[in-house]
């Protein structure tokens, strides 16, 4: 194993992010607090219970979600497509280092920074909720498993995408819309019979539901389901990748 | 200098990119250990494409790299490991510092920290001074330096330089001579591309022609000056000549600008150059001359003369 070239990608790719700390920080605190705003203040008057939780608190798994899908989805391929796009690529080409390798640099990188995040989200929620976890390990089983997952997802992506347009099209056409849709802010049981089943197909409300089980025990789906689908998710990012490094697919000539 | 079994061994290498075009034809080359290897040929000549497979960055279509005997697709990392490469553009990372770049690469490369190589690199490309400074913020020159520093970082046994003084000025380019002397000194195999004859005309120990994806050429750069390199003796006549007498046609003499001017092919290391006999005869026959000089043929005519010819 080349240690010493996964900690280089990794800690270059952290101090990418370090130089834009505040930012990174400050953007998701913000809009944290927006969605209380909105959510929870307008609309949560009006529901006030959602299972048995408040609608405020209730929100909170959702929320990080969200976030951690977009954070995980953008730093990654960021990560990966900036080098490509400017050439520096060259040198992980030419570099002794798997595939294997590579993809630990650059998708622990990634991950690290969404678990922080949505670490952040939590910590900020608490200003303005009382947000109660009942099943803690789950809960950072789930964060880690969803930060991977959609890192690797983003590793890919950034891979594929050889425009700016590709880069920025899949989060905000396909991922975010999945999300809202995947019962970030409402219970699937709120909805009628006919799209309670059409969400079943969304990925999402798989991860969503799992991890607001581990908050409040309440779900949309067993757990084990959630666990197993977001599983095969990390599964088919990993074949996918390994296909990618195999044979050079947008990477080499 | 070599010693036996090369370092790099290129054995009916093909490159065909996506679209149909075949980049390199079959092409087999040695590379000794220690020794600086210059590798010409015009524009699209499919230098750049050699080296990019050689180092990992292109696939090869067909045929085998060996790197002091790892295969570079299958033992890669023990390939890679000992091969440091520049590349032709000016590829780098924007918003690093100079010195955390170069650190990063040793990284990459799976070498442990090691702040007082990277500081003596630094200091050889005499970027120690800007070593706080960002990327983005250095002159073209600079960023070469960055790139070769970056290269150097993993103490390279192989280094590939592509066009490393395409852009440079005159005291950078003899900053990179000199690196490219120590480092072969240091034991390192330098293989270079260059469109600057020059160049390879001072640096090299032997020499690669490329053109349309066939090596035609590889010599040792004495040996190829020596054989290829004829001189010629230009003669100012006092009085043009109508044509050139039948008493010196055994010298096969050329008329050069005018027919004032005769030009006279010799092999300096001929056992008779035929000068003594030629100025003989030329004043048996009458002829005067007011001005002689001569005249070695550069490596850049001999370069001209092989591609030409092969069109
Ligand atoms: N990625 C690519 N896809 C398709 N064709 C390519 C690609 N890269 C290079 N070529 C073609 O292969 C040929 C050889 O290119 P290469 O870059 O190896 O030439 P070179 O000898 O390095 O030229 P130069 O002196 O201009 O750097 C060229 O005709 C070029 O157009
Ligand atoms: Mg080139």
């Amino acid at each position: 194993m080349n240690w010493y070239g996964v900690r280089a990608i990794y800690r270059f790719e952290m101090a990418r992010w370090g130089r834009t700390f505040g930012q990174s920080i400050v953007a998701p605190v913000i809009s944290t607090s927006l969605y209380f705003v909105v959510f929870g203040a307008a609309i949560g008057s009006r529901i006030t219970e959602v299972d048995g939780v408040s609608y405020g608190a209730f929100i909170v798994p959702g929320l990080i979600m969200l976030m951690l899908l977009t954070e995980s989805i953008s730093n990654a391929s960021f990560g990966i497509y900036f080098p490509r796009y400017a050439g520096a690529i060259y040198e992980l080409l030419s570099a002794p280092i798997s595939s294997f390798e590579a993809t630990i640099g650059y998708v622990g990188a990634a991950a690290t920074k969404s678990i922080i995040i949505g670490l952040i989200i939590l910590v900020t929620s608490n200003l303005f909720v009382d947000v109660t976890i009942m099943h803690p390990y789950w809960m950072i089983a789930f964060l880690f498993l969803t930060a991977i997952t959609f890192s690797l997802f983003g590793f890919i992506l950034g891979i594929w995408a050889d425009n700016w347009e590709k880069l920025g099209v899949v989060p905000t056409l396909i991922v975010t819309p999945l999300t809202f849709l995947g019962g970030s802010f409402y219970s699937i049981s709120m909805l009628p019979e006919f799209w309670q089943k059409v969400t079943l197909f969304n990925p999402v409300v798989y991860l969503i539901s799992g991890f607001r089980w581990s908050f409040y025990e309440n779900a949309d789906v067993p757990v084990g389901l959630s666990l197993g689908i977001t599983a095969g998710f990390l599964v088919a990012c990993l074949v996918v990748i390994g296909w990618i490094f195999r044979t050079g697919y947008r990477l080499r000539a | 200098m070599s010693n036996g079994d090369p370092v790099i061994r290129i054995e009916n290498l093909c490159k065909i990119y996506a679209g149909d075009f075949e980049a390199l034809k079959d092409v087999s080359l040695d590379i000794m250990e220690g020794e600086i290897f210059a590798l010409l040929g015009p524009n699209g000549a499919g230098k750049s494409t050699l080296i990019n497979i050689v180092c990992g960055i292109v696939n090869k279509t067909s045929g085998r790299v060996l790197v002091n005997g790892y295969d570079n697709v299958e033992d890669f990392r023990q390939a890679r490991t000992q091969i440091g490469l520049v590349p032709q553009e000016l590829l780098t990372e924007t918003f690093e510092s100079v010195s955390s770049t170069t650190a990063f690469s040793r990284g990459l490369f799976g070498k442990s920290p090691d702040a007082d190589h990277i500081e003596k690199v630094l200091r050889s490309l005499h970027l120690w001074d800007k070593r706080d400074n960002v990327i983005l913020t250095l002159s073209g020159g600079m960023k070469r330096r960055v790139l070769i520093a970056k290269a150097l970082a993993h103490e390279p046994k192989i280094l590939f330089l592509d066009e490393p003084t395409a852009g440079v000025d005159v005291e950078l380019r003899q900053d990179m001579w000199e690196i490219v002397r120590e480092l072969r000194a240091s034991g390192v195999t330098v293989i270079l591309t260059t469109h600057y004859i020059e160049e390879a005309e001072q640096m090299a120990d032997r020499i690669g022609v490329i053109n349309h994806g066939e090596i035609i050429l590889v010599e040792e750069k004495a040996k190829l000056m020596r054989e290829l390199g004829k001189k010629q003796l230009f003669l100012e006549l006092d009085d043009a000549l109508e044509a050139i007498p039948e008493t010196l046609l055994s010298y096969h003499l050329q008329f050069g600008a005018s027919h004032s001017e005769l030009i006279y092919d010799y092999d300096t290391r001929a056992e008779h150059t035929g000068i003594t006999s030629l100025l003989g005869d030329l004043s048996l026959a009458g002829i005067r001359f007011h001005d002689v000089k001569t005249r070695q043929s550069s490596l850049e005519e001999i370069f001209v003369g092989l591609v030409k010819r092969q069109e």
